[in-house]
């Protein structure tokens, strides 16, 4: 063991070339001629098109959907019974749905210059009602976003359980509506292409800043009447994706087009607000929701419909159903109880459709569920840890099958709940609440829990029947002549640090030193063909490919290097990275110098595979490896003020075998940071008519570092009995749980005046509304 | 978001600047570039020329004279923040400074700009009015003064006239006695504030000045502040006094009244 293997925190190598501000992204890019485009985007949410009023003097500067011939409209299929797909199409046709869509294409030397030929084009619309509210969207006579829908309904899932007689026994019955509130994604680095036609590759190029590239090539083609042959899709440095990169935008099909068109490279890089106004929306949900619980803390039942705010479109890969697809079989969280049933809709409205963001549907579920325990303990008069306690699935159980035939494939629960509890010291902040602060704040403690199913491969998508269903993951490796080992996959790093973590796990099989070992992934003429990274699954599954191959090369680099020790293959084994005979050993370097270098000195029966190598791999389970994690926090609310300071916060979290704990917790530190913007900050809120309101960062609030609590993290590791090594997922924890413990902290807070809060973010604003609705309550 | 096209002039005197500014009725002057940036980029504001006031010395400048300091409208707000300029108020204007957006904003900005602009969050609106400051325009034929108090005349908008440049602030030294309060609610560090109280009491020089900011209008400057701002008073009698004053939201009120009521604690420490 050299330490820099499995579990070694090894430093970043990738940090080298982003700490000097090496790195390269889509903005860094420029081809010789190149062009840049601006876009004319919808002014109004809902609108016929009628025309499009271009200058005579902008001839050739302008391209609008009648341009786009033999384009095809981008269309994300499931066989989901009763779900509807819609056609997306590049640039606008017949109607507009959303303030943002894309309407024309300008093209010119520079941006600036491209902006002012868009400020030139006039749009005849006829403005029609908009669909804003996701709630309002569903009653009859509602405007319809797609008029062949018959109604704004993308899906309907539904888990049907008969919770009567589980009901009929409680003594508590506790209601809640919820609500998340749309969100906006922001990477650092927003979306960005370049495309460029190759008239002698007869092949596209397109420089995306994507973390599923082989989906967006598939995508391209099919849209574009390609060969995928003709396609090929380069993800450079990818400053944060977070689910957004994973999405085939029009923009990128408009882009190839134009490209085409003009045999020329074009470059499109999307504004902030672009971002915020049209494409990188997110999470909102609304739920009602009930809880049967008994008096000594025992949960009963629960019962929920939910509403996801899909937007206007069905977006490529993943379609409209994603989150709300979901919402029914992942509510019961980490909790054991008998009953169950739920319903959930996918709501089609006039606004940018809602994409997958960091931990996917599992924010807005996570946020429902805790809340609705907190309450139910606050009726029992139980403290949350306790009730929770009482109903988690047991580390006796595991695995275990939960009522929605989830598989939980490991994990001790009450465990982690213990230690956060133990590590916040929930008694000692009790103590201090009882007391009071010396500033009139009021003092609370929360803690949320949720599993993540990660890495949840075949059998889990089939069933959804979208355009993309992941497979055998595969690795492609090879040694080089001077002993080092170049590792090709088809999943991206978005910030993940796969190009250390990667090389960790083929050291931990090859012993080949880090340094020497190079990543090549997401470029799709160099990697084999992947879904690309998402749901917390490239380590699980690139991981788990990469490990597969290097343990095919083994008896390769054996067989070559007994017979230049002169050795029979059985008598010899791989230590660190030299082949080792009863007397002496010879290096991997040696090994390779002589299958590329001296093939005169091989074996006459050497393997003609030689010291190349693709291999596949797939869990043999495939129902995903469960993370799991408890949050717990402490803060103070002010309440002259509805300002939130958090105190303390920790996190006990089962991430499995961990590859790189450093990298991990720089994953949850990342999640946090988000989870608090969902809790406290972020909203995108729109007007009756469905215009967004928060069109620049001044008015969508992010937090800050000073915003972002120091967080303590504590690991359990219990290795996944599914995977390679026993890695689980853990990508998108850190961003599921925070709004749920730190709403539940401030309503522990602010239980005493009366006042819940079920709303994110949980604004100040918002608090002051609640105590003063609660004071005037009182007062009546 | 890319600004239309414009073209840019850096004068290095007053009297040049002004000549610029008078000879194109669509230019603009820009200082630190931290408001106005982003309004080019947006597209918000569309000028043929920029006028760049920052190598200009009598806008850098610092006068010093017994009973005030009169600070260039060019110097930085980090100027403040680090002391590199001399502060009047025992520490208030290097305080107000630090509070103000982040670092990056900070090394550009500018006093004279933001006055200029007339956020109506903006910290040295409320801050220099509560102080008692003046404002210097020049035209190129002459100089008139006029109270920060007064200085903003709506939302973004000042009595600065067309063709004069915004030269300097004069900022009076309180007496010894004199007691400074300021307090800022914001969502977030470096964020605009959504209530701003300023308060002054100098009773040796017969001030009791309270400023409610940040009302989404021009600062509210209410001259009889010990008459309903005590030490730990009632929040409801600073409600009623800024209600007097238009405010009406209850939210607005509410942050308003919690400001200047924690700016007069800090005051009376
Ligand atoms: C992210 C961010 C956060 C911020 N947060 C805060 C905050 O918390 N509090 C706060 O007070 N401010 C804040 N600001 C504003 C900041 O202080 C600006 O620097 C200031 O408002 C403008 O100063 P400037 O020198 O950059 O002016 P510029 O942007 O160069 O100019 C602003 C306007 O004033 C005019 N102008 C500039 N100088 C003169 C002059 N001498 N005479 C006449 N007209 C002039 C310009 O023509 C322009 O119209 C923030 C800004 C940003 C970008």
């Amino acid at each position: 063991m050299t330490g820099q293997g499995i579990g070694a925190s090894v430093p970043r190598k990738e940090d080298d070339r982003y700490m000097r501000g090496r790195g390269q992204y889509v903005g860094d890019i420029r081809r010789p001629g190149m062009l840049e485009v601006a876009f004319v985007r919808s002014p109004l949410a809902h609108a016929r098109l009628r025309a499009i009023h271009v200058p005579e003097a902008l001839t050739g500067r302008v391209y609008t959907m009648d341009d786009l011939d033999g384009v095809n409209a981008i269309r994300a299929t499931s066989t989901l019974p009763g779900y509807k797909p819609t056609d997306q199409w590049p640039l606008a046709r017949g109607k507009v749905r959303q303030v943002g869509e894309l309407v024309a294409m300008c093209v010119a030397p520079t941006r600036a210059e491209a902006e002012d030929v868009a400020a030139q084009i006039e749009l005849d619309l006829e403005e029609l009602p908009a669909v804003v509210d996701m709630l309002a969207a569903r009653r009859s006579g509602a405007p319809l976003v797609h008029e062949a829908f018959g109604d704004n309904i993308y899906l309907v899932s539904s888990f049907d359980g008969d919770i009567e007689s589980a009901a009929a026994r409680a003594d508590v019955k506790v209601t809640r509506e919820i609500r998340t509130a749309r969100q906006c994604m922001l990477p650092i680095e927003g979306r960005g292409v370049v495309a460029e036609w190759n008239a002698r590759l007869d092949q596209l190029t397109v420089w995306s800043s994507a973390q599923m590239p082989h989906i967006v090539r598939t995508g391209l083609s099919e849209v574009l009447n390609l060969r995928q042959a003709q396609v090929r899709v380069i993800p450079p440095d990818v400053g944060g994706g977070f689910g957004y990169k994973g999405i085939l935008l029009p923009e990128e099909v408009c882009l190839s087009w134009l490209a085409m068109r003009l045999g020329r490279p074009v470059r499109w890089l999307e504004d902030r607000r672009e971002h915020l106004t049209a494409n990188a929306n997110c999470r909102e949900h609304h739920y009602k929701i009930t809880g049967y619980a008994t008096r000594d803390g025992r949960l009963l039942a629960v019962e929920a419909e939910a509403h996801v705010d899909s937007g206007a479109y069905s977006s490529y890969p993943f379609s409209a159903c994603l989150e709300a697809g979901q919402v029914t079989s992942i509510l019961p969280g980490v909790y054991d109880f008998e009953a169950y049933r739920a319903r959930a809709y996918a709501v089609a409205t006039n606004k940018p459709p809602i994409l997958p963001y960091r931990g996917v549907g599992r924010t807005g579920v996570c946020f429902a569920m805790e809340l609705l325990i907190d309450a139910l303990a606050r009726e029992i008069g139980m403290e949350p840890h306790e009730f929770r306690r009482r109903n988690l699935v047991r580390p006796d159980q595991m695995p275990f099958e939960n009522i929605t035939k989830k598989y939980f494939d490991s994990g001790d629960y009450p465990e982690a709940l213990r230690r956060a509890v133990e590590a916040l010291d929930v008694d000692a902040w009790r103590r201090r609440q009882a007391q009071g602060e010396s500033d009139g704040r009021r003092i609370g403690v929360g803690i949320s829990m949720y599993c993540e199913q990660a890495a949840h491969g075949t059998s889990v998508y089939a069933a959804w029947g979208v355009p993309m269903i992941p497979g055998f993951e595969q690795a492609a490796l090879r040694i080089t002549p001077d002993g080092g080992l170049e590792i090709r996959v088809g999943t991206h790093s978005h910030g993940q640090s796969h190009e250390t973590t990667f090389a960790q796990v083929a050291h931990e099989v090859l012993g080949i030193a880090l340094e020497k070992i190079h990543l090549v992934h997401g470029d799709t003429a160099l990697t084999p063909y992947s879904t690309g990274t998402w749901g917390s699954r490239a380590m699980v599954m690139a991981g788990g490919a990469i490990a597969a191959a290097c343990t095919e090369l083994v008896p390769r680099l054996l067989g070559i290097g007994a017979h230049l020790l002169q050795q029979s293959a059985s008598a010899v084994r791989l230590d660190g990275d030299r082949v080792v005979g009863p007397e002496g050993s010879v290096s991997i370097a040696d090994i390779a110098r002589v299958w590329y270098l001296a093939p005169q000195d091989l074996p006459l029966d050497a393997d003609a595979h030689g010291l190349e190598v693709t291999a596949g791999y797939k869990l043999e389970r495939d129902t995903g490896t469960f993370s799991y994690a408890a949050h717990a926090v402490a803060l103070a609310v002010d309440t002259d003020t509805g300002l939130v300071e958090i105190l303390d916060y920790v996190i006990v979290e089962d991430g499995g075998t961990l590859v790189n704990p450093m990298v991990v917790d720089g994953q949850i530190y990342g999640g946090v940071a988000q989870g608090v913007g969902t809790a406290l900050y972020e909203e995108m809120p729109f007007d009756s008519h469905g215009q967004p309101l928060a069109s620049t960062l001044s008015d969508y609030m992010i937090p800050g570092p000073t915003e972002v609590p120091a967080v303590r993290i504590l690991h359990m590791e219990t290795p996944s009995p599914l995977s390679a090594f026993g890695i689980k997922g853990i990508g998108e924890g850190g961003a599921i749980a925070p709004p749920a413990a730190i709403a539940n902290a401030i309503n522990d807070a602010l239980a005493p005046l009366g006042v819940e809060m079920t709303e994110s973010p949980v604004s100040p604003h918002r608090i002051f509304n609640a105590i003063r609705a609660a004071r005037d309550e009182t007062a009546a | 978001m890319k600004p239309s096209s414009f073209d840019y002039a850096v004068p290095r005197t007053l009297d040049e600047a002004v000549a610029l500014l008078n000879g194109d009725p669509a230019a603009k002057l820009i200082a630190g570039g931290q408001t106005l940036g982003p309004m080019l980029n947006l597209r918000l504001v569309q000028p043929t020329l920029l006028i760049d006031i920052t190598r200009i010395p009598e806008l850098t400048r610092i006068e010093e004279t017994g009973d005030g300091i009169v600070f260039g409208a060019c110097v930085t707000h980090a100027a403040f923040e680090d002391g590199r300029v001399p502060d009047p108020a025992g520490g208030a204007l290097r305080r107000v400074a630090r509070g103000i957006a982040y670092r990056a904003v900070r090394t550009r900005g500018t006093i004279g700009g933001s006055l200029a602009h007339a956020d109506p969050a903006a910290d040295w609106l409320s801050c220099l009015a509560a102080l008692g400051a003046e404002v210097i325009a020049y035209d190129g034929h002459g100089r008139r003064t006029m109270p920060v108090a007064t200085l903003m005349t709506g939302v973004f908008e000042t009595a600065i006239r067309e063709g004069e440049i915004l030269e300097g602030v004069r900022v009076p030294r309180p007496s010894k006695q004199a007691r400074f309060g300021y307090y800022k609610i914001c969502r977030k560090t470096g964020e605009f504030a959504e209530a701003i109280g300023a308060v002054l009491f100098d009773p040796e020089r017969g001030v009791h000045r309270a400023v409610a900011g940040a009302t989404e209008a021009p600062p509210i400057v209410i001259e009889d502040a010990a008459a309903f701002l005590q030490e730990d008073g009632d929040l409801d009698a600073v409600k009623a006094r800024l209600g007097e004053h238009g405010l009406t939201d209850p939210y607005s009120l509410q942050l308003h009244a919690v400001a200047l009521q924690r700016a007069a604690m800090e005051a009376w420490l």
